[in-house]
């Protein structure tokens, strides 16, 4: 996809099974919402092929089907909230209980006030509902939670994973490594328009176990005798006197047997703090850690 | 935000049946005119003031021989469907594209078709009111409209066409320039018109060379029209300039609109 002489999208595949939820994970401008868009049929496919549920994503009969939260606007400034919500609901055959779904995503305080009054976090949640209402088989939502409060935030996630029970599909853009992490079975992160990782959240983090304990003690500790007492694979270095750092598959086990060892040995640690790889972390060793 | 009513999340797609999103779709888009306070200013208040003290506009200007109202009515009718089907129209369709209302809508199951349908139904429906509010009182206000039937058959040809020529040309503003840029055209030819377009004077009281032009403008040809066609005369030539001008607008309009 180019706009201009701006490639934004290059040499894309993603394949999204049935029933899942799929984050498309990057940093802004990294091309999440040309992605989305291209599938929900709002811009031509310029190089090769995108099918959506075995479709042309421009085919009308896909409208029905596809459930589209558009990252900002998309109703009326002058309309009501459930005014809104309903309209979308009566374009559908079979759509949810709109008072049911309103109660749900707490839009019922503000169901009276029009749209360009709502708050930016009411704006968002109005949003997924009408992206919902007409019980689509596959869902686009994008960045469904930015500018969303804590407790808005974990309704959402909630939500989307509720609807995965229930057999739909979800596809997320979103910047939160937390949501990506939480929410999806799978996770593209896209950089600069390419897929540079694909995975479940826990094969990305795995991918380059850098999980760690770091524990301080006296100086000078049996680095080798330790070493024999953690199981096989297991690295321990003193990098500075009296500063340790133990790598490998860290577990509750080898953190006991590490304390253990100690107990045995009289000796007391200062302090220890086990590191854990997140997402985050993966994504900034993927992204790079720079503004831009 | 806690739930008490379990919902069926379970997919269930389908489209509404094409009548019920046509009849929601005009309703919507008429509920949201009448409830913007500008609009109902611009399609009936400034029509019926103009009315109301166009009876004594011979004070101002001078209309040429005949009443005034009888001048008047028919221009003020002229008003009326160019401030609902261009103006308010253009500024309204402007700002659906600018806040994403037609890419929403676009990503429903309302078939475009049907989303201009639902416009095409707000804008009759407004002109409806018009003119049931500002014909009797033109007629109140002494306003004896010759020709009879045949007179009520042209001028309904003639809204039509000019609803046609005028949403055409509102469009095409509203399907090309930005929404700010929509309203200041949309405002400023509307005013233009009022004043120079052939709507309230007569174009007879133009000098020859702008009445041959203003014969050719749809306004001219709207005001023009409904005046003849209420003095009892044809107004076969104006129909025929304001369906030119339909076919024109609205191939111009299909070929360059953008959603978004």
């Amino acid at each position: 996809m180019r706009y201009g002489a701006t490639t934004a999208v290059d040499h894309l595949d993603l394949e999204i099974a049935t029933g899942t939820v799929t984050a498309i994970l990057g940093p802004n401008g990294a091309g999440k919402t040309t992605t989305v868009e291209v599938c929900e049929g709002f811009r031509p496919v310029q190089h090769g092929e995108v099918r959506v549920l075995g479709l042309d994503p421009r085919d009308a009969s896909l409208r029905p089907r596809i459930g589209v939260m558009l990252q900002s606007g998309g109703a009326w400034s002058g309309s009501r909230a459930d005014e809104m919500l309903r309209h979308i609901a009566s374009l559908h055959a079979h759509p949810l209980d709109v008072d049911g779904l309103v109660e749900r995503l707490g839009l019922g305080s503000c169901g009276r006030t029009p749209y360009r009054r709502l708050s930016g976090g009411q704006q968002q949640r109005l949003s997924l509902a009408m992206a919902i209402v007409g019980r689509p088989e596959l869902l686009f939502l994008d960045e469904p939670t930015a500018g969303l409060d804590p407790q808005a935030r974990r309704a959402t996630w909630d939500l989307v994973t509720e609807l995965r029970d229930h057999g739909v599909t979800t596809v997320l853009t979103t910047h939160f490594m937390d949501e990506a992490e939480q929410l999806s079975d799978v996770v593209h992160v896209v950089d600069a328009g390419r897929v540079i990782a694909s995975g479940t959240p826990a094969e990305l983090t795995h991918e380059s176990a850098r999980d760690t304990i770091r524990f301080t003690a006296a100086a000078g500790l049996d680095v080798l005798d330790l070493m024999h007492a953690l199981p096989e694979g297991t690295k321990v270095e003193e990098r500075v006197a009296g500063s340790y750092v133990v790598t490998g598959e860290v577990d509750p086990a080898l953190l006991s047997t590490l304390t253990a060892w100690c107990a045995s040995r009289k000796v007391l640690p200062e302090s220890i703090l086990v590191e854990h790889q997140t997402l985050e972390d993966r994504f900034l060793d993927l992204t790079g850690r720079s503004l831009r | 935000m806690t739930s008490t009513t379990p919902l069926d999340l379970a997919p269930r797609p389908g489209s509404a049946p094409l009548g019920a999103m046509l009849r929601a779709q005009a309703g919507m888009e008429l509920k949201l005119m009448l409830r913007n306070g500008e609009q109902v200013l611009l399609t009936l208040v400034i029509p019926l003031l103009l009315l109301v003290m166009g009876t004594k506009a011979d004070q101002v200007v001078d209309l040429g021989p005949g009443r005034t109202i009888d001048i008047i009515a028919p221009g003020v009718l002229a008003l009326a469907v160019l401030s609902t089907s261009f103006t308010s129209l253009a500024i309204s369709t402007g700002f659906d594209r600018r806040y994403g209302v037609l890419k929403r809508l676009g990503a429903s199951p309302l078939p475009r078709s049907v989303l201009l349908l639902g416009k095409v139904g707000a804008v009759a429906a407004v002109e409806a009111i018009q003119l049931a509010v500002l014909v009797p009182t033109a007629l109140a206000l002494g306003w004896r409209p010759d020709g009879g039937a045949v007179a009520w058959v042209w001028a309904l040809a003639l809204v039509v066409a000019g609803t046609a020529a005028f949403g055409s040309l509102g469009l095409l503003i509203a399907g090309t320039l930005r929404a700010e840029a929509t309203l200041a055209v949309a405002n400023l030819v509307y005013v233009l018109l009022l004043v120079g377009g052939g709507l309230m004077v007569p174009l007879s009281r133009y000098p020859e060379a702008g009445r041959h032009v203003m014969e050719l403008v749809p306004s001219g040809a709207l005001g023009e029209g409904l005046r003849e066609a209420f003095a009892g005369g044809s107004a076969l030539a104006p129909l025929a300039v304001l369906v030119g001008w339909s076919l024109v607008a609205g191939l111009a309009t299909v070929r360059t609109f953008k959603w978004e």
